[in-house]
């Protein structure tokens, strides 16, 4: 961001603004010629597809805001007014509403890499850790933006959700008081998430601008893991991966377009179509899918912590799975100080790298745990107990076996630059 | 590379099956519905005009007497066939309350094409009072409000039985099979030769049950049609896109690999 250098422009207007305002150096720096690791795979195009997705996310929020209505009695028929009266209103709403569930795609994939790869280490631990704000900021965005078509899951997923925040001792109360404007989730709860569902993004694209100006201080990682040493391991950014990246994204686009003309609502839950009734509970209250790993950890637990055999209860069960599902979260936030092994990328950590695949799998359980009913049993098993045990490994990945691994596993040798193995990998 | 690029894509597959399954999970029926061919299923379906014109026949003649669908206009009616002055006749056949005119009066007057469907009851509680304590459902959404929706739709209008020995049903209540739960509030719709088809269509429980999930399938959405059709145009240009992107890229490519 510093004006110490300027790049020459022949363009005199560019020359004009440029002397002036440095914009066009930073540009030229930051996405010109921006020295980048020349051996990323697919996995590190999902930066971008981010980007593209928060972007279009916005734009057609912001249509959809011009006509949509935050009033509980408006809110459903004003949704049901976009899909058939305005003018490409069904165009712009599930490119909206898949768009959620494509940006949740994005992002899952994106933390997997960071994952992988080790992108989290020194000396990226803030990055990581300015990303796991995002995708909180991304989850409120998300469950709030479920609520304004006011259909039956989105009135009674947000009575499921505020509620937890009951669990919290003493002011937990006066919380859900806040959250709600009232004494339920009403016609308060519904402006006001409005409000912050507009609001939000825009704290996102800000976080945002800071987890891409930390990754131009350190430079991105690559898949090898180790860092850059000379002009020989890089290219400039552009045109090498401004033009990979666009064709990737492309690909990305074509999939979400598959969702968005041929299965727009397979995605979504069909009782929010049915307009939200306060005295008509459905059978299954679930949230959108990209919630489910959390909510199946949220109601794996269903025992009470106290002193046995009395009466008195230090952490209610309640309280217990709130704790959990948060506590799920928060992990990540410590993550790099967990994982403290000198070698980043699970290439050369056959055993981190089996644990993590694991972890993969465990929470994609969690995902399919989450969908199904509390008392659910499938071949003779509660799924109750599934869930727990799943619950049970993915704290133990973060808080006993990357410990231990960053002490004993040994790990395989390095390569000694990304060119060599370049050249090695293109001889093979 | 080899392992990298197959996690990717395993990774990538797996997210995404695991977010339709999670989906689809969501709101299942006890009862397998049996799945019936329709035609404005698949990329390439569309709907049968001459079934949704039949379809909104049976509609106009047994459902509507009970079921509102206030979000469907008679202007609407445009799609499924209907010519702008059938849409005027049609709808001037109901009486609809506007106002108040310059005196301040309510007045009386004749639905025009912009008018959305009449509800026969002035509201909830009137449809209550006149469905022994039941209200029936708006069926503007009804399709999209139930998973697989066209095919639980004709299951339910085809799917009444005399109850099963152990179920007791109370006055006005009756068995469905495809019913979740099985007990059902409304009496069975249909009956063979009920509504008179004009164009030789057969007049049985079945058709009315075919003709009218099409109408209601296409009244939960009106513009299914045309996302279709975009949606056609704008894959063939991404994939045109994806090409040239692809042979740029390792174009630009060529000199580093």
């Amino acid at each position: 961001m510093g004006s110490s250098e300027r790049t020459e422009f022949k363009n005199p207007v560019v020359g004009w603004i440029d002397e002036r305002l440095p914009i066009f150096t930073m540009m030229q720096k930051e996405y010109g010629v921006f020295p980048t690791p020349r051996n990323f795979n697919y996995f590190w195009n999902f930066g971008a597809i981010l980007m593209f997705m928060l972007v279009t996310m916005i734009v057609t929020g912001i249509v959809l805001a011009m006509h949509y209505t935050a009033d509980t009695k408006l809110a459903f028929d004003s949704v049901e007014r976009i899909m058939r009266d305005v003018n490409g209103g069904w165009l712009i709403r599930y490119i909206h509403m898949n768009g959620a569930s494509f940006f949740f795609i994005a992002v899952y994939i994106h933390m997997f890499r960071g994952m992988y790869y080790g992108s989290y280490k020194k000396p990226r631990e803030l990055l990581w850790i300015l990303g796991v704000v995002i995708f909180l900021l991304m989850m409120a965005t998300a469950f709030i933006g479920y609520v304004l078509p006011w259909g039956q899951m989105s009135l009674w997923g947000a009575t499921v959700i505020t509620n937890l925040f009951s669990a919290i001792p003493l002011v937990g109360d006066s919380i859900v008081t806040l959250l709600w404007g009232g004494f339920a989730v009403d016609n308060a709860t519904l402006t006001r998430f409005f409000a912050l569902h507009y609001l939000l993004p825009f704290i996102i694209f800000a976080v945002v601008f800071l987890h891409v100006w930390a990754l131009h201080v350190t430079g991105s990682n690559n898949p090898l893991g180790i860092d850059t040493k000379g002009p020989q391991d890089t290219l400039p950014f552009h045109p090498y991966y401004t033009m990979k990246d666009t064709f990737g994204l492309i690909v990305f686009v074509i999939i979400y377009a598959i969702f968005i003309f041929y299965m727009p609502n397979a995605l979504g839950h069909p009782d929010n179509y049915i307009p939200a009734n306060p005295l008509v509970t459905p059978a299954h209250i679930v949230p959108e899918w990209y919630f489910l790993p959390f909510y199946a950890i949220l109601r794996a637990i269903t025992f009470e912590i106290g002193i046995p055999f009395t009466e008195v209860v230090f952490i209610t069960a309640k309280l217990g799975g709130v704790i959990a599902m948060f506590g799920s979260i928060a992990l990540l936030f410590v993550l790099p100080w967990l994982d403290t092994h000198p070698i980043r990328s699970a290439r050369f950590r056959p055993m981190y790298k089996a644990f993590l695949l694991a972890f993969l799998a465990n929470f994609i359980l969690l995902g399919y745990i989450g969908a199904q009913a509390a008392d659910a049993v499938v071949f003779g098993i509660p799924l109750s107990y599934v869930g727990l045990a799943a619950t049970a490994y993915y704290y133990a990945f973060f808080l006993a076996v990357l410990p231990w691994l960053s002490k004993n596993e040994k790990g395989r040798d390095l390569p000694a630059s990304i060119h060599q193995a370049v050249l090695e990998n293109k001889k093979a | 590379m080899h392992t990298t690029k197959k996690a990717l894509i395993f990774s990538s597959v797996m997210v995404l099956a695991f977010a339709i399954s999670g989906a689809s999970m969501a709101g299942k029926s006890t009862t397998p519905l049996p799945q019936q061919e329709w035609g404005f299923e698949g990329p390439f379906g569309t709907f049968d005009r001459a079934a949704l014109q039949r379809g909104y026949k049976v509609y106009r003649n047994v459902c509507a007497g009970c079921h509102a669908m206030k979000r469907v206009a008679f202007r609407n009616l445009a799609d499924i066939g209907y010519d702008e002055s059938q849409i005027k006749a049609i709808a001037s056949e109901y009486t609809y309350i506007d106002g108040p005119n310059d005196e301040g009066d309510m007045f009386e007057r004749p639905g025009l094409p912009s008018d959305r469907f009449k509800s026969p009851f002035a509201n909830d509680n009137a449809a209550k009072a006149n469905n022994g304590g039941a209200l029936p459902p708006d069926l503007s959404l009804i399709v999209k409000a139930r998973a697989d929706g066209s095919n639980y739709l004709y299951g339910l209008l085809t799917g009444y039985e005399p109850a099963p020995d152990g179920v007791k049903l109370l006055d006005g209540q009756y068995y469905n099979k495809y019913m979740p739960g099985h007990i059902i509030a409304m009496a069975p719709p249909l009956a063979d030769d009920a509504v008179v088809y004009e164009d030789g269509a057969p007049q049985t429980v079945e058709q009315y049950a075919k003709d009218l999930t099409e109408f209601l399938t296409w009244a939960s959405e009106p513009s299914m049609e045309a996302r279709k059709k975009t949606g056609f145009n704008v894959l063939l240009f991404l994939i045109v896109f994806a090409g040239i992107m692809y042979a740029i890229k390792k174009k630009i490519w060529s000199d580093v690999h």
